[in-house]
């Protein structure tokens, strides 16, 4: 339970993220889908995952190797590669 | 929040897809210092890039350069110069590392047995009468010869003041000889007299490369979105210039705050150690700049910007495709 809660806000925190780093309109962490295509639909690309990659390991204290961006496809994607890599450093 | 499927159709859907994950990665390097003309209006000689940095002769360093280019996620070498078929075995070590373009003036032919389907654009200044005054020659009798019917190859037109109600008979030229041209604009920094663009100029510009492309489908690649802006040197209602311009090195950019830029872009002088600000000279005034590449990639780096209409979104896409195109991620 616990677990699933850090979870849960784990993706509120990148929606957060996106949302302020990428000035998206007319959505909130709440409303952002977390399952949503962030290149095919949001229109996000390298550049824009760039930025929020420094944010996220400002954030988070970890290293997201440019190798991994085609993985961090929406922000459940992104929530569960962060919290690998926090269990991995633990 | 706009997404991508509710601003566009199916087709334009498709489209999209296409291009959405192409990810060009391109940087730009001078292959030679040397040339076999000397025209007026090239940067790179009147800015004296030619004297920036002295070539390195040694091919092994060429090849070990190249191969860390491509560990740097270079995916599009463009190669320019100087004049890169002076030196084909320095293009060829390109050609066989990272998919490439080479620019040329056309002048010597590209041996399509060691380069089969290498992207080449020849450069054109005008008519004839032109590119005896800027160049010393009349080089489309001598580069539509050599690369008549290439299927990977096509004109890079600019367009200078003195072209305007005259493009048509250049772009019939480039059909008849089965090459396919993109249009760009002449940016005079050497002050040649008679070649500075005035705005009506420009305006008239504008409608004769939009009228062009409704005639010559097939033969011009670009897009009327793209037209607008170089012509106009606003997108969106923002200006272009040095707060905005993609095409600046990376490790020389220190813009702050950072524009939307084209990442890990370099250009490198033939030294393979110097590298030069940006995509053309840095002594060019970035407000009236109008190299084409560097307002192509000005779109193509703004895609959320352009997701506010439907219209807009298209534009993108359309620009986006043509650069693709231009560099044979996709077809023509």
């Amino acid at each position: 339970m616990q677990h699933e809660n850090q979870f849960q806000e784990t993706i509120l925190a990148v929606a957060k993220i996106l949302i302020d780093e990428l000035r998206l309109e007319d959505v909130t962490p709440e409303t952002f889908d977390p399952d949503i295509n962030l290149v095919d639909e949001v229109g996000i690309d390298s550049m824009d995952l760039a930025t929020v990659a420094l944010v996220l390991q400002d954030e988070y204290g970890i290293t997201i190797d440019e190798e991994d961006y085609p993985k961090l496809q929406s922000i459940r994607l992104i929530a569960e590669y962060i919290q690998q890599l926090l269990t991995m450093e633990t | 929040m706009k997404t991508v499927s509710s601003l566009l159709d199916r087709d334009w859907l498709a489209r999209y897809k296409k291009i959405s994950k192409l990810n060009i990665r391109s940087s730009i390097y001078d292959v030679t210092n040397r040339c076999n003309l000397r025209c007026k209006g090239c940067f790179f000689f009147s800015s004296g890039e030619d004297k920036a940095a002295k070539e390195e002769m040694d091919p092994e360093k060429w090849a070990q350069f190249i191969d860390s280019e491509k560990k740097r996620g270079v995916n599009l070498a463009i190669l320019i110069g100087g004049e890169p078929t002076l030196c084909l075995d320095r293009v060829e070590m390109f050609y066989k590392r990272i998919p490439s373009y080479c620019a040329t003036n056309g002048l010597i032919k590209i041996p399509r047995d060691r380069f089969p389907d290498m992207i080449i654009g020849i450069s054109l200044w005008g008519d004839e009468k032109d590119e005896k005054l800027l160049r010393g020659k009349d080089t489309f009798s001598i580069s539509s010869k050599n690369y008549e019917g290439d299927p990977h190859t096509y004109y890079l037109y600019t367009i200078t003041p003195k072209q305007i109600g005259k493009t048509e008979h250049i772009i019939k030229k480039i059909r008849n000889v089965g090459l396919k041209v993109h249009m760009q604009l002449l940016s005079n920094d050497e002050g040649v007299d008679g070649f500075f663009w005035q705005k009506e100029e420009l305006k008239d510009l504008c409608a004769e490369m939009d009228a062009m492309l409704d005639a010559y489908p097939e033969t011009i690649i670009s897009s009327k979105y793209y037209h607008k802006i170089i012509t106009t040197g606003k997108m969106l209602g923002r200006s272009f210039g040095w707060t905005e311009c993609p095409s600046v090195t990376e490790s020389l950019d220190n813009r702050n705050p950072q524009p939307k830029r084209l990442i890990h872009f370099a250009r490198w002088a033939a030294d393979l150690k110097t590298m030069h600000r940006c995509c053309t000279s840095a002594t060019r005034d970035c407000s009236t700049c109008k190299d084409g590449a560097a307002h192509m990639s000005w779109v193509m780096v703004n895609k959320r910007a352009h997701m506010r209409s439907t219209e807009d979104f298209q534009n993108w896409i359309e620009v986006y495709e043509m650069f693709a195109k231009l560099y044979q991620f996709i077809p023509w």
